[in-house]
């Protein structure tokens, strides 16, 4: 007896997915992604390889693949799941990685990822969904776009002198050493779906004996981009489309490479190993024992670019490294090199850092009034706020939070240059969070200060600092 | 549905809940013994059906049908 039914290579119902309908798929009616769901997860089941595949979806109508198939789940940034299923692949060399993706996703921004991946032979799987359209965002041009086709995008029909041609990528691929297999079907007609099925498996199978790089282009319909009922764009895909996009297999040395040839694994991704390295990667100081620290510091500078609001975090990092403490410091600034907004997150803990953001800082340096603005509300309750007064007029949550209003770019300039605030807003953080002796603090930045005739500077800068928030002068 | 359950004759049946309207599955079958629903379903589509005979268990459809479960196919 032969049962056609669902898949229990899909999860029996769609928890993940929103709304009521859990049993069927967040697909537009007819649309072509669902037959090839369908037929990878049969695939799944028939090579029995459920239980060791890792299903890489895109960024596209199909990003939500872990909704749908029962086996590992990956979801890529826009356009580098072949990328993500390499680093998958290699770390684990026993999956069957399956990079799926449309062709916005593979052909447009994600080219580069797609054809070095093809070059370098990964043993990975590529289901590449031709339908010629971004179907996610409501029907813009792709790479794939027939001449004529009208899109979001190409509302006059595509033109070759102003969009250029559709590309084909299963004949450009072909064109490298290093691929294995690389085929182009279609779920037009049943006959084509049929075909389409026997690829899917085939290039499966490639990957499960070792052989390398299958690439299976399937050209494929989106009735809603397209503006048309499921059945005229079905009949639009086998009439239209396959003229442009021949079917056929345009590489096949599947019979010509002995299994096995493409294992390759890296056990970079062993945890004790990648600990290994880190530890490696120690603090360029020599310490010899771990300084006390009161509290663990998560702290964010906000302020213009160019004010010195990085250098604060790397100067305030290298302190806590030197001090034998656990450091990250995380910069995020604009595309300006001077005047745009900058910030950086650091982090000194006791302990292993698990992420290098800063969503909730206990001490908060602004030297903008945009910043105080944006980072305020973020501070925890009793937090510190240093507040570069001589440029920041606003005034902060003096009942929440304990404000240290610092002019500190007029006491830089008494100074000598406006360019030490930074180091004097050092010195008010060192005193408003007792982490460190100041005496530490000195010799620490006597170590990283390259310019022997700024050192003096930096010292008087960051004892006017210390002093101001521990004297208040 | 008008599904036949005896299991020494093929047949096909649609979960009508689940079936979008789409009629992919109607153009491929062919004995064009699949038709289409009058009736909405809950999701507002009107979904196919079985017309009940002469059905060989050929499997077209299930594959031209994108829903993962909409269609069921027996071939005894
Ligand atoms: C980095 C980035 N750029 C752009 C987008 C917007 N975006 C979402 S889906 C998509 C194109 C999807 O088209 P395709 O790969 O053909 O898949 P389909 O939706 O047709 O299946 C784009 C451009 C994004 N999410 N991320
Ligand atoms: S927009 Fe197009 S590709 Fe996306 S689900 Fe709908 S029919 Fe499919
Ligand atoms: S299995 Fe074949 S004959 Fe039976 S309903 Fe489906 S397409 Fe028609
Ligand atoms: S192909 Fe599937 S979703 Fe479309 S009408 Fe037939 S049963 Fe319904």
């Amino acid at each position: 007896m032969k049962v056609f039914e669902k898949s229990p290579s899909f999860y029996e119902v769609f928890e993940r997915k929103s709304g009521p309908a859990k049993e069927a798929t967040h697909y537009c009616p007819g649309c072509g992604h669902g037959n090839i769901h369908k037929m990878i997860a049969e695939a799944m089941d028939d090579l029995e390889i459920t239980e060791r595949s890792v299903f890489v979806s895109p960024v596209g109508c199909s990003v939500f693949g872990y909704y749908y198939f029962d086996c590992g789940n990956f979801q890529a940034a826009h356009g580098r799941a072949p990328a993500v299923a390499t680093a998958v692949k290699r770390s684990n060399p026993d999956a069957i990685v399956i990079s799926y993706q449309g062709d916005g996703d593979l052909a447009a921004i994600g080219t580069a990822e797609t054809i070095h991946a093809a070059n370098r032979g990964e043993n990975i799987t590529v289901f590449f969904v031709n339908n010629a359209i971004y179907g996610m965002t409501g029907g813009q041009m792709a790479p794939t776009t027939m001449i004529g086709q009208r899109s979001t995008t190409t509302p006059l029909g595509r033109a070759e002198q102003i969009h250029g041609n559709p590309i084909r990528m299963a004949e450009m691929l072909a064109t490298l050493p290093a691929p294995t297999y690389i085929e182009r079907v279609a779920v037009g007609t049943s006959k084509q779906i049929m075909k389409t099925r026997k690829a899917i498996r085939k290039a499966l199978k490639i990957q499960k004996e070792g052989k390398g790089y299958s690439f299976v282009e399937i050209v494929s319909t989106c009735p809603t981009g397209w503006k048309m009922d499921p059945v005229a764009a079905r009949d639009w895909l086998v009439d239209d489309m396959l003229k442009v996009f021949p079917l056929g297999v345009f590489k096949d040395e599947s019979d010509n490479v002995d299994e096995g040839t493409w294992d390759r694994s890296f056990e970079g991704f062993v945890p004790d190993k990648v600990n290994t390295y880190l530890d490696r990667m120690k603090s360029p100081f020599d310490v010899t024992e771990e300084l006390d620290l009161v509290k663990d510091l998560n702290c964010k500078f906000a302020g213009f670019g160019g004010q010195g609001i990085l250098t604060l975090g790397l100067f305030l990092s290298q302190i806590g490294m030197r001090a034998g403490h656990q450091v990250s410091w995380f910069p995020a600034y604009g595309p300006e090199m001077r005047g745009g907004t900058a910030n950086c997150s650091v982090n000194i803990s006791r302990d292993r850092i698990g992420s290098p953001l800063v969503d909730r800082p206990n001490m908060l340096v602004v030297m903008n009034q945009p910043s105080l603005d944006a980072f305020e509300k973020d501070v925890v309750d009793g937090g510190t706020i240093i507040v570069d007064s001589t440029i920041v007029e606003g005034k902060a949550d003096a009942k929440r939070l304990n404000v240290v209003a610092l002019p500190a770019s007029d006491m830089a300039d008494e100074v000598g240059t406006t360019k030490v605030a930074n180091v004097v807003i050092l010195g008010a953080v060192v005193a408003a969070t007792d982490a460190y002796e100041p005496e530490f603090v000195e010799s620490t930045l006597r170590a990283v200060i390259k310019k022997q005739s700024l050192i003096d500077m930096n010292m008087e800068a960051f004892r006017k600092g210390y002093d101001f928030v521990k004297n208040g002068n | 549905m008008a599904a036949k359950t005896a299991v020494d004759v093929p047949f096909m049946e649609v979960n009508g809940e689940l079936c979008k309207g789409c009629q992919l599955c109607v153009g491929v079958c062919p004995k064009t013994v699949i038709a289409v629903s009058e009736k909405l379903n809950s999701a507002s589509y009107h979904p196919a059906y079985y017309t009940g005979a002469d059905c060989t268990g050929c499997g077209l459809c299930f594959y031209a049908c994108p829903e993962p479960a909409a269609i069921r196919v027996v071939k005894p």
